[in-house]
Order: C-alpha cells, then sequence, then structure tokens
C-alpha cells in the first residue's frame, strides 16, 4: 500500500481530511453558497428566527429575496452568510499560523540541533519566549500593531515557535547520530546541504503531524482573541466575534453563540484527528496498534 | 532412547499475515527434546527459528496464528492451554533467555527486585526464603558480588553479568524446558564463552532440555546435543550435532557451514611493499565530563594508537566491545576530533584541520559502517545516494551518474537498483550499495567498521569477496575493524589487538594467531566459538 492507502485506511485521519475539505470547500465557495454579503446591516431584519423567509437590503439599496437559514443578528446581519464566511478566516490563520510556526520553529531547531555552538543560546532564547503568555503576547501585539489578520498570525504563531523548535532539535540531536548523516558529513557534504537533504525529509513526517496540532490551536486561539475583542475587526467575520457579538443577548438568542460553535468544534476536531491520524500511520512506533 | 520427550514439537505450521513474502513463517516443523539435552536450530535471519521459539512460550505477535500441528511440553499440550495455564508455566516449566539482556529486564527495577518479582507471582514462599533462593541463583549464574548485584539496577551492570541474570530469572524455578534465543549474540566472545559454559552446566544439574536458538555454527559446534537447520520456515536437516557438522546431507546446510569462516588464517598474500596511505601516530582520544560537583573526570577511549596503513594492504583491528577500535576508526576518517597524536592521509597532515579545510581532502579516506539499515538515507533513491560524493568532489551531474552505474554493476547489483530506494533492498544489497557510495569519491583507504557483523554467514562470505576483489582491483588500502577473529584471519595481512583502549599486540595475522604473545591475546583466541576448519 502506498502512503496515501494506509492514510485513508486509517478512520481518524478520514474523519480529519473530510471534514477538512468540506469546510474548505464551504469557504471558497461562500459566494455561491446562497449567502449575502456578511457586513451589511438591514434594520428591517433584526433578530430573526432561523428559518425565517424574507428580503434583503443590499448595500446599494436593492432588495433581494433571501432565506435566513441561522436567522439574524441584532445588527441585521446575516448569521449563516456570517458563519459560512468565517470559515475562510479560521482556515486562513490556521494554515498561516503552522506554516509560520513551523518555518521559524523548524529553522531554530535545525540549526540548534545541528550546530552545538548555536544550541545554548537559541535555546534559552526558546525558553524566555516560552515563559510570555501567550494571551498578553497577543493583547500587547495587537495593540502595538494594530487589529489585522497578520498581527493575529504573528501574535499567534509566536508563542508555538519554541515548542516547534524544542521537537525539531529532538529529531535533529538524534538524526545527526544516524550513520547515513556521518556517511554524509565523509563524502564531504556541507552542513547546509546535510540539513536540508538528510536531516529535514527524515524530521518532516512528525513536524508534519505537530503542524495540524498547532493549526487546531490556532483556530481556537483565534476564536478566543476575537470573543475577547483582540482579534480581528468587527468587519471581518470570524466565528470568534460571532459569538462574541452575540454573547450579550445569549438566553434570548442562543444562536448567535450556538451556531459559529457548530462549525468551529468540528473544524478542530477534525484537524486533531488529522494530527493523529498523520502520526499513526506516518510515525513506526505506533504503526501496529 | 525410552525417556518421555520434554518439548515435542510436531508438524508446527504458522501462518504469516497475507502480503508477505511467504504464506507460512514455520511450515509443517517436527522436533523432540529429551530432558538434559540441548537442539540448536541454527539458520540465517528470517528463516522462522525465533517464530517457532516465542510459539512454545505463547508469546507470537498478534498477526501470527499456529495454523496447523501442536506444541506438548511434557505432555501436556501448549496451544490448547489456557491463557492463565500458559502464564503459570511460563518461568515455572519453561524460562526463555533473550538475545538483548539489557532490554529483557526492567530499567527502573533493582535487579533483586525482578527475581523476588518472579517468585512472588508463581510462589508463596515466605520473603526470607525468596530471599534465600535469590541469592542461591545469583551465585549458581556465577555473579561475583551476588549482595551488590542484588541491588543493582541493570544499567549498573555490565552486558554479560545482565545476560546471568536473564538466565537466573530464567532457572530459579527449575524449568524442565530452557528456551534460548541468540542469547549470546549481543556479547563479546570471552563472555559468550562463559555464557555457553554456564548454559552447559544448568543443563547438567538441572536435567534440563535446551532449545538453543542461533545463527552461529561455532556456537552449534561449542553446545549442541542436536541440531535442526531451517531456511524459509522449513526444517532441512535434523540430527546429532557431528552428524550435521561433519556430514550434513543437505545442500543448504553444506552451503552454510562452507561459509562459516574459518580460525586458521590462509597463508600470506605476497605483497611489495607500497605507499602510505593512512598513517597515525599516538593518537588519543580523551572525553571530558564533569561529575555532580563539577569535577572533571576524564576517560581515555583511546591511548597512544599508532598505524601505518599501505595501498593494497589489510589490516585489521579486533577486539571486544569498548577496546576502543570504533573511536580508533572514527578518529582516523575524522568523524571525532582525536585529542592527540598525528593522523596523515597520503602525505597530508588532517588531525586538527577545520571540517572545512578537510573537505577537499575527505575523497581520500572512505567509510563502510556496520548497520546497512541505517546507513544509507532512507529518503534519497541509491543512485542520489552514489552520486552525492562524486559531485561533491567536483564530478559533473553525467559523470557522476556514468560512474553510478559502473559502480552498481562492480558491487553486482542490476542498473535498475539507482532509481529504488534503499528500503526495497536486503542488509546485504544495502552493504554493497554503501560500498559502491564508498567508491565513488575514488578513495584511496576503505575503513570498514563492522562492516558485516550484521549480515547473515553467506551473505558475510559475499561481501568478503568483493572486497577482496575491490582491493585487488583498485589497489585500496583496507582498514577492517571487526569482534570477529574469524573473519580477521581469512581478510587480514596484519591484525591490530586492542584491549582498554590501547593498543596490546600486532603482528602478520598467520603468525599472531600461530603464537600470540599477550594473555590478552590468547584469551580472544581461545574464547572464540569452536573453529570448523573445513580446510578452505
Amino acid at each position: 500500500m502506498n502512503t496515501f492507502e494506509r492514510l485513508w485506511a486509517n478512520g481518524a485521519f478520514r474523519y480529519g481530511a473530510t471534514v477538512l475539505a468540506l469546510v474548505l470547500v464551504m469557504g471558497v465557495l461562500a459566494p455561491f453558497l446562497g449567502t449575502v454579503d456578511p457586513a451589511v446591516m438591514d434594520y428591517n431584519n433584526i433578530n430573526r428566527a432561523a428559518g425565517h423567509t424574507g428580503s434583503f437590503t443590499l448595500v446599494d439599496g436593492s432588495q433581494v429575496a433571501h432565506a435566513f437559514w441561522l436567522g439574524t443578528d441584532n445588527f441585521g446581519r446575516d448569521l449563516y452568510s456570517r458563519v459560512v464566511y468565517g470559515a475562510r478566516v479560521s482556515l486562513l490563520v490556521a494554515l498561516c499560523t503552522a506554516f509560520l510556526a513551523l518555518l521559524a520553529g523548524g529553522a531554530v531547531g535545525m540549526l540548534a540541533g545541528y550546530f552545538r555552538s548555536a544550541d545554548l543560546v537559541l535555546m534559552r532564547l526558546m525558553d524566555g519566549l516560552m515563559a510570555i503568555p501567550a494571551i498578553l503576547l497577543a493583547i500587547a501585539l495587537v495593540a502595538a500593531l494594530g487589529a489585522s489578520i497578520t498581527t493575529v498570525v504573528v501574535a499567534i504563531a509566536i508563542p508555538e515557535i519554541p515548542r516547534v523548535s524544542r521537537l525539531v532539535r529532538s529529531l535533529v540531536l538524534t538524526l545527526r547520530e544516524e550513520p547515513f548523516v556521518e556517511a554524509a558529513r565523509a563524502l564531504a557534504t556541507p552542513a547546509p546541504v546535510i540539513l536540508l537533504r538528510h536531516i529535514l525529509p527524515n524530521a518532516l513526517a512528525p513536524l508534519l503531524v505537530q503542524g495540524t496540532f498547532v493549526a487546531a490551536s490556532a483556530v481556537l486561539l483565534e476564536a478566543i482573541l476575537s470573543f475577547l475583542g483582540l482579534g480581528l475587526p468587527a468587519e471581518i467575520p470570524t466565528w470568534g466575534n460571532i459569538m462574541a457579538e452575540g454573547r450579550t443577548q445569549f438566553s434570548q438568542y442562543p444562536g448567535n453563540v450556538l451556531y459559529p460553535a457548530l462549525f468551529l468544534v468540528p473544524t478542530v476536531l477534525a484537524l486533531n484527528l488529522l494530527g493523529d491520524g498523520l502520526r499513526d500511520v506516518l510515525d513506526p512506533k505506533f504503526s501496529k496498534r | 532412547m525410552t525417556s518421555i520427550a520434554t518439548l515435542e514439537i510436531d508438524a508446527l505450521s504458522i501462518a504469516l499475515p497475507r502480503g508477505g513474502d511467504r504464506t507460512d513463517a514455520v511450515s509443517s516443523v517436527s522436533l523432540a527434546i529429551e530432558p538434559g539435552r540441548t537442539l540448536c536450530v541454527v539458520g540465517e535471519s528470517g528463516s522462522g527459528k525465533s517464530v517457532m521459539a516465542t510459539s512454545v512460550m505463547g508469546l507470537l505477535p498478534r498477526e501470527l496464528r499456529v495454523s496447523a500441528g501442536q506444541i506438548r511440553l511434557e505432555g501436556e499440550s501448549l496451544l490448547e492451554a489456557s491463557r492463565a495455564r500458559l502464564r503459570s508455566l511460563r518461568g515455572k516449566a519453561m524460562g526463555m533467555v533473550f538475545q538483548e539482556p539489557m532490554t529483557a529486564l526492567n530499567p527502573v527495577m533493582r535487579c533483586g527486585d525482578q527475581i523476588d518479582e518472579l517468585l512472588r507471582t508463581h510462589g508463596s514462599e515466605s520473603a526470607t526464603e525468596r530471599l534465600r533462593a535469590i541469592r542461591e541463583v545469583l551465585e549458581r549464574v556465577h555473579l561475583s558480588e551476588p549482595e551488590r548485584i542484588f541491588r543493582s539496577y541493570p544499567h549498573q551492570l555490565s552486558g554479560g553479568q545482565r545476560q546471568r541474570i536473564v538466565i537466573a530469572m530464567a532457572v530459579i524455578l527449575k524449568p524442565a524446558l530452557l528456551i534460548c534465543d541468540e542469547p549470546t549474540t549481543a556479547l563479546d566472545v570471552t563472555t559468550q564463552k562463559e555464557i555457553l559454559s554456564l548454559i552447559a552446566e544448568l543443563r547438567r544439574d538441572q536435567g534440563s532440555a535446551v532449545l538453543f536458538i542461533t545463527h552461529d555454527m561455532g556456537v552449534v559446534a561449542d553446545i549442541a546435543d542436536d541440531v535442526m537447520v531451517m531456511h524459509q520456515g522449513r526444517c532441512v536437516e535434523q540430527g546429532p550435532r557431528d552428524q550435521i557438522l561433519r556430514t550434513p546431507s543437505a545442500e543448504y546446510t553444506r552451503m552454510l557451514l562452507a561459509a562459516v569462516p574459518g580460525m586458521t588464517p590462509p597463508a600470506p598474500r605476497v605483497r611489495t611493499p607500497a605507499a602510505v596511505r593512512l598513517h597515525a601516530r599516538s593518537v588519543g582520544k580523551t572525553y571530558l565530563s564533569r561529575d555532580w560537583m563539577g569535577r572533571r573526570q576524564e576517560t581515555a577511549a583511546l591511548k597512544d594508537a599508532s598505524l601505518a596503513l599501505e595501498a593494497g594492504e589489510t589490516v585489521g583491528i579486533v577486539g571486544e566491545s569498548g577496546s576502543g577500535k570504533s573511536t580508533f576508526a572514527r578518529c582516523l576518517i575524522r568523524l571525532i576530533d582525536p585529542s592527540e597524536g598525528d593522523i596523515h592521509w597520503g602525505s597530508d597532515e588532517v588531525a586538527r584541520r577545520s571540517e572545512r579545510d578537510l573537505r577537499p581532502l575527505r575523497h581520500r579516506v572512505q567509510m563502510v559502517f556496520q548497520d546497512p539499515n541505517r546507513s544509507l538515507n532512507p529518503r534519497r533513491t541509491v543512485g542520489g545516494a552514489i552520486v552525492e560524493g562524486a559531485v561533491n568532489f567536483g564530478l559533473s551531474r553525467a559523470d557522476a551518474q556514468a560512474l553510478a552505474e559502473r559502480l552498481i554493476s562492480q558491487v553486482r547489483l542490476p542498473p535498475q537498483s539507482l532509481a529504488r530506494y534503499p528500503g526495497q533492498f536486503s542488509g546485504g544489497q544495502r552493504q554493497r550499495i554503501a560500498i559502491a557510495r564508498a567508491l565513488a569519491c575514488r578513495p584511496e583507504v576503505l575503513v570498514a567498521d563492522e562492516a558485516v557483523s550484521a549480515l547473515d554467514v553467506s551473505v558475510q562470505a559475499q561481501i568478503l569477496d568483493l572486497l577482496r576483489d575491490i582491493q585487488a582491483e583498485l589497489g585500496l588500502g583496507l582498514l577492517f575493524i571487526t569482534h570477529d577473529l574469524r573473519v580477521a584471519a581469512q581478510l587480514c595481512d596484519r591484525v591490530i589487538v586492542m584491549q582498554r583502549g590501547r593498543i596490546v599486540e600486532q603482528g602478520a595475522t598467520q603468525a599472531l594467531y600461530a603464537s600470540p604473545h599477550h594473555p590478552y591475546t590468547r584469551h580472544l583466541l581461545a574464547s572464540a566459538p569452536a573453529g570448523l576448519d573445513h580446510g578452505r
């Protein structure tokens, strides 16, 4: 069996991949899924119940017939449209954060693991970084740089970097003692080439697994930051700030909090299961279970 | 013979999961061992010998199952026994000694407690009686200082001591059957000798039947009463030891016996003196560590080692684990930095060069590593691995590719191999690839660090032949590090004997094997498994 067939045979991976693919398709095709502009407020349609059908006033004042499948919020915005568009932000944040954390953490970890002289300095720096509370760092960054997707991604990625770099460092420490790395040294292969050609490919599988967990926690953290009002600006719909805005009316209109949660939870779960599945299949230590 | 067999295996077949290279791991194998006798099961890796032994213990992995046959221990069927019954038989009626004594013991439990745990599971004697039994068994396996060993953790003991603990656990309840699965493979020859005579002694005293699994014909000659040869899951030949070793009837047995290197060196080759390619003077390596008080502690892994290797010459370095032979080899090819001494590759001094200054000279000295599974990057094609060195030393891609094609046929592999990954090759084939990779740099010296130790004896013989041919063709200096005196005897012009980081004796192979001067060399030669000299 090739790797993909083995992955597909793993139930956790199958669920995770399917759900994520659905969320991704939903995000990409958002304009074609019966949605309206998620930022438009129509005060004729405030706090509509789920399933209401009627007409919706767009920015240019034109009216369109619209089915409010999940109802509207207290500004008259269509919840269904907001949730569907919110998937875009969540996935984008997840992907960018994982990419950034793996890139930076991977580089730091490879250098620290391979070059003994760099190890002490880099890892103490990482220890220092780990001592900063993630939320406080995010508050400081958002305050300093203003709320935007970039700020949020950077704010979430930075606390993940030490974790990734520790993982990569420990992998490199084991791999650098492998005879095939010594053989490469004896063949006069320069250190950067050894790192990229011999060490990185053999560390990629655990790194990929770590990446999915980083992505899962990024989705959650973005929601938390938005919920606290520190995330993206209110005009960009994210699952976090839909919930934050719905919180005030939770007792009368619980849907404003529950519907985005209904998407958030399976997405995070899917990312985690995807990671579990990848680890089970790619890591030989777990392959026998 | 009238006595009833302790262990009887009757037409046992064990099915492999689908997709394996054959349908049965073991197919219709029968054997019987009587009390007080030793049956050696010999075979190469993948012959099914270990699977058979684990099936007797009832410890088969879940993917494997017995598809036919019977296993009877003192008349009782083991295949029909309940889990609880098997558990109570293990230890009490059958004891098992494993290959790797470190992993067979629990690293976080004192040795005494581990033996005690076994007694508590199986009996209800009082604590003092158990203590007495443990003391007695520790003496029986000839552990000096039983008190200290009783309180030690496994990592504080040597490999031989650990294996004695494992044996003590296997025999403390005086089982009728003792199963030994390659119990000496991970040990040095001198320790192996002691462990083998211990097993023989316990068998005599307790009258146990011994099922002894090994790949080493020399060990068979030392310990077996009867021998069974296995190949591809089938029993090839079975009979008394002398019959099998002297007049084998099966072709496979004859091949296996012929492949075992003899202890007697062949007549020395006639060689004209040639240029010295690798020269080392007074090389030493000291490791520094600090204890909990921060005091410096120096451990000398290598002291005052010198060597001169000429083109076309083969020099062997022999010694037990911890003798410093690998440290010496790794200093010589500058994978580690020597603490003192000079090393010359050709005419260039390299002991103190930086990695960057060393790189242009690296092609002169190349290495073949012990474990062919780990010495090739699993994520690079064979061709990529061979081309790498050649490209590093300035060959163009196309020229390197042509060179790789030539080399792969020189190590007798098909040219299609270049596009495949190392995982698709057997151990012996991978070692050929590793040799081709080293040759791609056109080295003057090839250092082989236990290059055949991980291989089956028939494959070992092929690799040794290959090394001989390549040396003759290219005039390489060959430095051959091994713990196996038999291999050294067959291959080397000169042999260097190392002990505790020092060279204790060296000389021309034939003279050294015939009249060793140093007591350690004598001890080492005497401990080697019984020779199977068959006049090659």
